[in-house]
């Protein structure tokens, strides 16, 4: 990674009657300058004028100015930034996939399809639930998705004043964002001290307003990275007062090889494709967000729906299904999901097999008990116990120095590593997430506890030093308040300020 | 085997036969289980009630080498050859530049996270800032966002923002022309979110104005949608219909198809308050229909409004110019239920194929693209029609799609006749009418031949 800026934006670059393209000579007749001319745009868009070589050096300066897995470790808790395998980007590549429209007919793909419908079996078998949709692109459309499912149930069932759902205080913002997007209101959980579910408390909801309990949304491990023990006791509350219970996949990968959501009694939830399932972040998507529901509640799945059909014609064969969903919620998306990240996804399942998937969870949760256990003298471990995937510092044991969360997380980057995430859960003021996931070796490991470690002495001896950081990065702290008092969105309004 | 190989809690053992995306050996496994104060991987689980503890193997294929992998998908990739593409209907088979794929794939790019650390992220922040600024470019707003999932969400928030921004409305006015996809979606969204959908009749494959202005006199409208060209592939003429929209403070929402800006009249030109749509036809791969991108732009007076992700300018504390996340006390993980949307990512990686092939065609390439698009698909248009076998079905301008209904061939037969020589001939709109889109791609010989199938279809039928 650069340590000094590359900080052009393209729109510097440009130089009218630059090129950067060639087209090949046509000889057609017509020309827009049939259309009528009110039809026809009078101010020009002012996109760049580069040639080729200015932009591919532009893009790959900027590369330079970015962390990625393949730079560095990565802990950020909560977002499992595990290893993206170079071979799953080779076969959603091939021109076989890329170059599929979704509207071809279905005897055209009946691979692609095949694939698509391989992927949803095979992420019903992880889960423990009856059937998947893939349609969903992102974590909190999944959310979204799934919510709606709930409540086609509930609606389905002429009990429309179940309107409320059940959310954890520690619960990631996109829960009761999700939830409020569907048109539910959100009735917080108290958690107990060791940061799970108050069972207590929730029975005081659900002695409250019981009848009106659409769903409760969880994710177990929870933000914490603890297992809620009392799970099947929740559920079974959840379930007799007549909710659902919502499962947050953002934290399945700990439970691979070792218990399955659809056995720990959830009726519906996603999954990231882009955090169990190795595909890329991509600097914020394309994700994938499948949503999975037990046997009765299939027929609310939107659509279109990718099914194995036999029918006279072609025998057994994949369709792309829109029709014929009288219970369906609906649809959530232009065609079926975001294909390419399904073939990675699908990819990585082929290239782990069964012998080695069952190994993810547990090699995961035994890396972030590594450094766990090994850095909780020096930072402050709220909850101890067993952890998961992941787990919570809140900040440096000793806060005599002055030293926040905040400027651990930046001295890290100038060690090269990314930061864990800060300030999440809200349950505690310096929350520190770590989550290293099962890809990184115990060398990766040691060096990183040892600049934890580091990073507490120099807190101690040189306060000034971590509170300044980053240093070795090509930009420093930015000024957040100046951003957003005076937005500055567009190159044309940048020009204007200039 | 010796007994320390026995009781190794890998499946692999301690013979070195690990598996490539797990670096523990046997001897760091037996090092790391003692400072994690447990005697073996199964006991990290011991808080997980055995009555949901799963003790099976998965019901999945065993572990495949690249080889194998690489012989599974070739030979299906064998059996379906890629089809010479006049399909569209909101995907489009525009040719992206090698340039673009090859600088998508660094590392940097797509294994990195939404970039929360200004610091080691102003890559993907300042990609993000060329595409927001070229986006409001293509659509002459004033603001743009990184980014939607696609263009029917994008539509669906678009909606939910006139829903919110409007005093005592309850329902969203979206024409009949706009593509059936989207108003799926916005039917969706708006089901749960308590907003009533109104359809605006079409007439002769174009909104119908009377219609629009009647439902705008009722009231209690908080937007209007509609689409450019619209889903038949006609580019309508929307005069009046801001100033209709905004006398009944309801807001004017546009769809477009982004590459088409390149000649279309603008959302801001037509007065739009919000402009959304799909980007796929900037660079992306049609690849099944996703990932694409949909954009969202909209009016300065609405960007505290806005969902997703929007990145800013700012400077660090070394005094340079820096980029970075901003106006996030819209979004989810400040207000969680009072925020925007839920969103919390976007389609970064999408948004920088846009970006990156906008900044190689140039505003003179994008327009060249478009113009070839318009002519072929003109062409296809006067040679289908010359057959005698079909007529246009709507006799409104378009610009590089539209239908035309067959006198009596039927649209599964052409396609299906089409697909046995290699053609995706369109879409099926309805028993006799085909959609067909035509792109920068396909050659003279390409339209050619597929005008020579259907017109041996209709000899051999006679």
């Amino acid at each position: 990674m650069n340590n000094k800026l590359y900080g052009n934006l393209i729109f510097e670059l440009s130089k009218t009657g630059r090129k950067g393209y060639s087209l090949p000579k046509t000889d057609f007749q017509h020309s827009t300058s049939e259309l009528p001319k009110a039809l026809l745009r009078q101010n020009e868009a002012e996109l760049p004028e580069c040639d080729e070589l200015t932009v591919v050096r532009h893009y790959t300066n900027l590369s330079h100015n970015n962390f990625g897995v393949n730079d560095g470790f990565y802990p950020l808790g909560s977002c499992t930034m595990k290893y993206n395998p170079i071979i799953n980007e080779e076969i959603a590549a091939m021109k076989t996939f890329a170059g599929l429209h979704p509207l071809q007919p279905a005897d055209t793909c009946q691979h692609a399809l095949e694939l698509y419908y391989a992927l949803q079996e095979s992420l019903a078998e992880l889960t423990g639930l009856s059937e998947f949709t893939l349609n969903p692109c992102a974590g909190a459309h999944g959310e979204l998705t799934g919510l709606m499912i709930i409540r086609a149930y509930h609606e389905s069932r002429g009990d429309e004043k179940r309107t409320k759902v059940l959310i954890p205080d520690s619960a990631h913002g996109t829960n009761p964002a999700s939830a409020a997007v569907c048109g539910l209101d959100v009735v917080e959980v108290k958690s107990l001290a060791n940061g799970t579910v108050d069972v207590d408390d929730l029975k005081r909801l659900i002695g409250e307003c019981g009848d009106e309990v659409a769903a409760m949304m969880m994710t177990n491990p929870n933000t914490l990275g603890i297992f809620e023990q009392a799970i099947p006791e929740i559920t079974k509350l959840v379930h007799d007062c007549g909710g659902l219970m919502y499962y947050d996949g953002a934290n399945l990968n700990p439970m691979l090889g070792e218990c399955r959501p659809g056995d720990m009694g959830f009726d519906v939830m996603h999954i990231n494709l882009h955090k169990t399932f190795s595909t890329p972040h991509g600097g914020g998507g394309p994700g994938s967000g499948p949503v999975g529901v037990r046997e009765g509640l299939e027929q609310f799945l939107p659509t279109p729906r990718v099914v194995l059909r036999e029918d006279d014609e072609n025998g057994v064969a994949f369709h792309v299904e829109t029709g014929d969903y009288e219970k369906t919620l609906g649809s959530v998306g232009n065609f079926f999901g975001n294909f390419a990240v399904m073939l990675k996804a699908y990819t990585y399942i082929l290239t782990l097999g069964r012998e080695n998937i069952k190994m993810v969870g547990p090699l995961a949760t035994l890396n972030a008990t590594y450094i766990k256990e090994s850095l909780k003298d020096v930072y402050e471990l709220p909850i101890d116990g067993l952890c998961k995937h992941e787990f919570v510092f809140d900040g440096l044991k000793d806060k005599s120095t002055g030293v926040t969360t905040m400027d651990v997380a930046k001295r890290l980057l100038d060690y090269g590593y990314h930061a864990p995430t800060i300030y999440f859960p809200l349950l505690f003021h310096e929350s520190l997430m770590i989550e290293p996931t099962e890809n990184e070796s115990k060398e990766t490991l040691d060096s990183f506890i040892a600049v934890m470690r580091c990073i507490a002495e120099e807190a101690k001896n040189d306060p000034e030093l971590v509170k300044t950081a980053p240093h070795n990065t090509p930009i420093g702290r930015v000024d957040d308040v100046l951003a957003a008092k005076h937005p500055i969105v567009t190159w044309r309004q940048l020009k204007a300020e200039q | 085997m010796n007994s320390q190989t026995k009781q190794s809690p890998l499946p692999w053992g301690g013979d070195g036969g690990g598996f490539k995306f797990f670096p523990h050996t046997d001897e760091d496994l037996q090092a790391m289980l003692k400072v994690a104060g447990v005697k073996s991987l199964g006991d990290l689980y011991a808080d997980v009630p055995d009555s949901i503890r799963f003790r099976k193997d998965y019901d999945l294929p065993e572990a495949q080498s690249e080889i194998e992998l690489r012989q599974l998908f070739e030979s299906m990739a064998d059996l379906n050859a890629p089809l010479t593409c006049f399909a569209g209907a909101g995907v489009y088979d525009h040719y992206a530049p090698s340039v673009v794929q090859n600088l998508i794939e660094r590392s940097e790019f797509l294994t990195s996270y939404t970039p929360y650390q200004a610091e080691i992220s102003q890559g993907t922040l300042h990609y993000i800032f060329e595409f927001q600024s070229m986006m409001t470019e293509l659509t002459g707003m004033d603001i743009s966002n990184a980014s939607m999932y696609d263009g029917a969400t994008a539509t669906a928030e678009a909606v939910m923002m006139a829903f919110a921004n409007a005093k005592k409305a309850t329902k969203v006015l979206v024409s009949e022309t706009v593509d059936p996809k989207t108003v799926r979606v916005v039917e969706t969204y708006a089901k749960f979110h308590g907003i009533d959908i109104v359809k605006i009749a079409q007439k002769d494959g174009v909104t119908d104005r009377n219609d629009l202005l009647a439902k705008l006199n009722e009231g209690e409208v908080a937007g209007v949608v509609v689409q450019a060209p619209n889903y038949f592939g006609i580019v309508e003429d929307f005069t009046g219909f801001a100033d209709a929209a905004h006398e009944q403070k309801a807001l004017f929402i546009i769809n477009n198809v982004a590459s088409d800006l390149a000649i279309l009249k603008t959302p801001a030109e037509w007065g739009a308050d919000i402009a959304v749509g799909d980007g796929q036809s900037l660079g992306i791969p049609m690849s099944f229909g996703g990932p694409g991108v949909g954009y969202m732009c909209c009016t300065e007076k609405l960007i505290r409004k806005m969902p997703g992700r929007i990145v800013g300018m700012t400077k660090d504390n070394r005094d340079q110019r820096a980029f970075v996340l901003t106006l996030q006390a819209r979004e989810q993980h400040i207000r969680r239920q009072k925020a925007t949307s839920n969103i919390c990512s976007n389609q970064s990686l999408m948004a920088l194929y846009v970006t990156i092939y906008l900044s190689v065609m140039g505003k003179q390439g994008l327009r060249e693209a478009a113009e070839q698009s318009y002519a072929a698909a003109h062409y296809l248009c006067d040679e289908l029609t010359a057959t005698g076998l079909c007529k246009l079905t709507y006799q409104q301008p378009f610009f590089n799609e539209f239908c035309v209904t067959f006198n009596d061939l039927k649209a599964d037969d052409i396609l299906s006749e089409c697909a046995d020589y290699g053609i995706a001939a369109g879409v099926k709109i309805d028993e006799n009418t085909l959609m067909l889109a035509v792109t920068e791609q396909r050659s003279r010989e390409e339209i050619d031949d597929l005008v020579s199938i259907i017109k041996q279809m209709k000899e051999e039928k006679v």
